[in-house]
């Protein structure tokens, strides 16, 4: 296929946002003037499961200081969902404003508005709270006991599986007959992996500035992914219309699927509503990790059915996931543990996908880059792995055989979508085995796999795996724009997409210049104000470049046809070509006009109109990513330590619209999911309580934490995308488990179930294997 | 009553006991100095205490009196950027820009004592600011092509 050239459009254009970031200008939530607000703090539980008997807020109320003290005594009580998702959510409706009973170590119980941060400290002090402490659920297998305690006993909950037996969610598909399947399999392989609660750790916490306007409207400035969902989640619990409404979403330091939840705005809102007075409100470092969402923990079991010749006969996958307290996104993620895997092995005619997402009282789990998928492929690249390894055969040849490819498409596309029935597709884009083929020689694949290099007690090894995300929600999501054109030929474009850091607005500004013709300085973006933007359903679901973009794409057209049609008249050009170059209207004659002076006409002259339109995306596909990774590690035997020495991703997302910023986000990916790997993990009391809530105590990776990244975006071109484009946003962060899990297993000749990768962890996995030869030797053993 | 220098200019700031200097330069407006975790484990408050990056959460305003303070705001030379601000908006260091001023700052004094630094010692010179969103590969770049532009080298 030849590609028309490109001028702005793959470009490692300067992000629209960076020089305001880079010099400190105040651009986040927190950074204009708060002096005069209120300062909110919530009081939160200190017991798993428990009824709240009586509160007593009169000494609190009495303090000098305190403009209002909430409880489930004075706030509405409409049952609703925190989820930030599109409506109506499939997430159930388990969560209050302040309810009357608490679920987790960290759940709401009242909150005061005062006129310091210590007042209100001291007030959450004086509040009297008596609990009726009940028995609680600590994990996945005390909530299926028979007669274990019920989380969900309310009975105005709405969208919950089965309350009673504390299942929030439950999902059960079949392509073909997955026991025929086996049956007629040379080989079974079955594996059972667990990942552990982890937390996103945004550098900039929740946090949310709600005041009023100038007709009492109130106007909420948050840290969101999801503005508009939050302007519409915030009326449905607060029981005041949309229209009174404003939700602005500033520069936001971070969010990873963590700020795709409504957290704070409700309560900042009331305090502003009910006080008349602005409110700022956000969470402390260990607020964010005891009180706000994680990554759903799960139990992920896998079973492969493959002939002897490679092809795989059957896959069953059944995940078990820990939603916590309540269960938002806990449907989705638990649908996308199958839907963003199974398809990628559509070799296998014949499939299973079940599974059940389980209430305990645990923290909340929520939205988190990968979304389900990062959990099931540990699973799933950790038996394709055994299976490859059984069955003799290459690793990524094993893969190769069975990987979707260009113009095919996989039943589970259409059994398995948001939590309901998908949409069917043909991949029309997939550079895996090229992918693969520059992975693997970056890694130098051939000539260190099974070679052990050992230094030591420091043995390497190196392992791979591959994987696919989607492109949005398709059928579901909807991203829109405006465009307005300006009479120095400049533009306002107006997207309700939500730049989180990603660079979405700098992406979206490439794809309308280039349709322009303008370089980038003449997009002026405005994007995520519910009053100014038109609608768009957030940052998630790796949605974004490829909903809203394609929303740029359609409105920049409308644009540019309305450029060209005034244009005609000045270029003595009726029925021949115009295209659009340069900042200027060009005849295929070689007639010239420049857009300011195509504007001058609309705007003063003559049929004066605004030359300005709006357009809207509805994907009717999400069209995956690809991605296959290699990794380099050094597995000391005598510590247990797993060092990552160097780490590729060669990744098909389409054409980069600016290569750099893709590169980042697979960089960023990455790290966070090396960090998941190795080091990140909630730990717990035996009471429930979260005892590392600080990122000293829980670990994230700092510079000299981080190997050697190789991050190359294989050439492509999605036909359906913006420009060719696809996704990159999450599809990264699912690649270090499984890919660091087989390295492992191809250094020291163990394999690791459960992350994060501990020394610990693997110690007793080389005990276990009676490793202990191959440790004195230097040699191990299969 | 503390006296002090933020980023060239002459202040007089009131501060309790108990504020720390985040809490008092972001209460004074100058707000480039983010909040991550107020224990000094994320660096987000870095700023140059007399030339020195030293986390602003951890330090007590009152003994700042007669310090000199240098801020994000403070290290362009009006309209031009600082050379490890420019490289930071070249090779693309920037995502959310949450972690940036503390990160820039931790560059710009290490460049300051060490204006040829290796990536090992880029890296340890940055290893107290996290940054969630860019896994450090554009942002240590970044710093390379700020060292050797200073140097006169590209």
């Amino acid at each position: 296929m030849t590609r028309k050239p490109t001028f702005v459009v793959g470009r490692n254009e300067r992000k629209v946002d960076g020089r305001g970031l880079v010099t400190g200008r105040p651009l986040f939530v927190a950074d204009v003037d708060v002096s005069g607000a209120l300062v909110v703090k919530m009081l939160t539980s200190p017991h798993a499961h428990a009824r709240i008997v009586s509160i007593d807020t009169s000494e609190a109320e009495r303090m000098q200081g305190v403009a209002l003290v909430m409880s489930h005594k004075n706030t509405p009580a409409t049952r609703h969902t925190t989820a930030g998702q599109g409506y109506p959510e499939p997430s159930p409706y388990d969560a209050r404003m302040f309810d009357t009973k608490v679920r987790y170590v960290g759940d709401r119980v009242a909150a005061v508005a005062a006129e310091s941060e210590e007042i209100a400290l001291r007030a959450l002090a004086a509040i009297r709270v008596q609990y009726e402490e009940l028995p609680a659920i600590l994990s996945i297998d005390e909530a299926r006991q028979p007669g274990a305690p019920v989380l969900h006993d309310e009975e105005d909950a709405k969208g919950i599986y089965d309350a009673s037996r504390n299942i929030a969610a439950d999902v059960d598909i079949d392509v073909g007959d997955a026991q025929r399947g086996f049956d007629e399999s040379d080989l079974v392989v079955e594996t059972t992996c667990e990942t552990q609660y982890a937390q996103h750790t945004p550098i900039e916490t929740h946090v949310v500035l709600a005041s009023l306007d100038a007709e009492d409207r109130l106007v909420l400035r948050t840290s969101t992914q999801v503005p508009f969902h939050v302007r519409r989640i915030v009326a449905q619990t607060l029981g005041i219309p949309i229209y009174r409404i404003r939700v602005v979403k500033p520069r936001i330091g971070g969010g990873f699927g963590v700020k795709q939840e409504i957290l704070l705005e409700d309560v900042a809102g009331w305090v502003a509503l009910q006080t008349r007075r602005p409110a700022l409100f956000s969470m402390t470092r260990q607020e964010e990790f005891t009180s706000s969402r994680t990554r759903h923990p799960m139990r992920v079991r896998v079973k492969l059915g493959a002939l002897k010749s490679g092809l795989l006969r059957a896959i069953e996958m059944e995940a078990t996931s820990n939603t916590g307290a309540y269960g938002a996104h806990g449907l989705t993620v638990l649908a996308n543990t199958g839907s963003k895997t199974l398809p990628l092995y559509n070799k296998a005619p014949n499939a299973h996908f079940f599974g059940q997402a389980l209430y305990t009282n645990m923290p909340v789990g929520g939205a988190y880059r990968g979304y389900g998928a990062t959990q099931g492929y540990f699973a799933l690249e950790t038996a394709m792995d055994e299976a490859a390894e059984k069955l003799g055969i290459d690793p990524i040849e094993f893969r190769l055989r069975n990987a979707i490819r260009t113009g095919e498409g996989s039943p589970i596309f259409e059994k398995l979508g948001e939590g309901r029935e998908g949409v069917s597709q043909t991949v029309k884009s997939c550079e895996l085995e090229r992918c693969l083929a520059v992975g693997a020689e970056r890694i130098g694949w051939i000539a260190s796999r099974g070679k052990r290099a050992r230094s030591g007690a420091r043995v390497e090894g190196v392992g791979m795996s591959i994987m696919m995300q989607g492109s949005g929600i398709p059928q579901i999501d909807m991203g829109a724009a405006t465009l307005k054109m300006n009479e120095d030929g400049s533009f306002n474009l107006l997207i309700g997409a939500t730049d989180l850091g990603t660079g979405s607005d700098t992406i979206l500004a490439q794809i309308a210049a280039e349709v322009l013709g303008v370089p980038l300085a003449k997009i002026l973006v405005t994007s995520s104000d519910t009053d100014l933007t038109p609608f768009d359903v957030g940052a998630y679901a790796s949605s974004t470049t490829y909903v809203s973009g394609m929303a740029v794409q359609r409105a920049a057209e409308k644009v540019r046809d309305q450029i060209i049609e005034v244009a005609r008249p000045l270029l003595g050009a009726s029925d021949e070509g115009v295209e659009l170059r340069d900042g200027r209207a060009v005849a295929t004659s070689g007639a010239a006009v420049t857009l300011a002076r195509v504007c001058e006409r609309a705007m003063y002259e003559t049929d004066q109109f605004q030359i300005g339109a709006t357009a809207s995306c509805v994907p009717t596909e999400s069209p995956p990513p690809f991605l296959a990774n290699f990794a380099r590690v050094a597995v000391d035997v005598d510590t247990g330590e797993v060092h990552v020495l160097h780490y590729v991703a060669a990744v098909d997302c389409g054409v980069a619209i600016n290569p750099r910023l893709a590169e980042g986000q697979m960089e960023g990916a990455i790290v966070n999911g090396i960090g998941y790997a190795l080091t990140e993990e909630m730990q717990f009391s035996s009471r429930g309580r979260v005892r590392n809530p600080s990122l000293f105590d829980y670990k994230i990776l700092g510079a000299m934490d981080v190997p050697k990244i190789d991050v190359v975006l294989v050439d492509s071109y999605e036909p359906t995308g913006p420009m060719g484009a696809k996704s990159v946003g999450e599809i990264g962060i699912n690649g270090p488990i499984p890919t660091i899990a087989n390295a492992i297993y191809d250094a020291v000749g163990v394999r690791l179930h459960s992350t994060p990768f501990t020394p610990e962890k693997v110690l007793d996995a080389l005990d276990r294997k009676g490793a202990s030869i191959g440790r004195k030797e230097g040699k191990g053993e299969r | 009553m503390i006296r002090l220098t933020v980023d060239g200019r002459e202040r007089s700031w009131d501060a309790s006991p108990g504020d720390t200097l985040l809490d008092v330069l972001r209460r004074e407006g100058v707000v480039g100095v983010k909040k991550g975790c107020g224990s000094g484990d994320c660096g987000a408050c870095t700023v140059l205490l007399n030339g020195r990056a030293v986390n602003a959460c951890l330090v007590l305003a009152a003994r700042t009196n007669g310090d000199s303070v240098i801020t994000i705001e403070g290290i362009a030379d009006g309209e031009r950027l600082h050379p490890v601000q420019e490289a930071f908006l070249d090779v693309g260091a920037i995502q959310c820009g949450y972690c940036t001023p503390g990160m820039v700052l931790s560059a710009v004094g290490l460049l300051s004592r060490n204006p040829s630094p290796s990536e090992a010692e880029i890296r340890e010179a940055i290893s107290g600011n996290l940054c969630r969103c860019t896994g450090y590969v554009k942002q240590v770049e970044a710093i390379q092509l700020a060292a050797a532009r200073m140097r006169g080298e590209s």
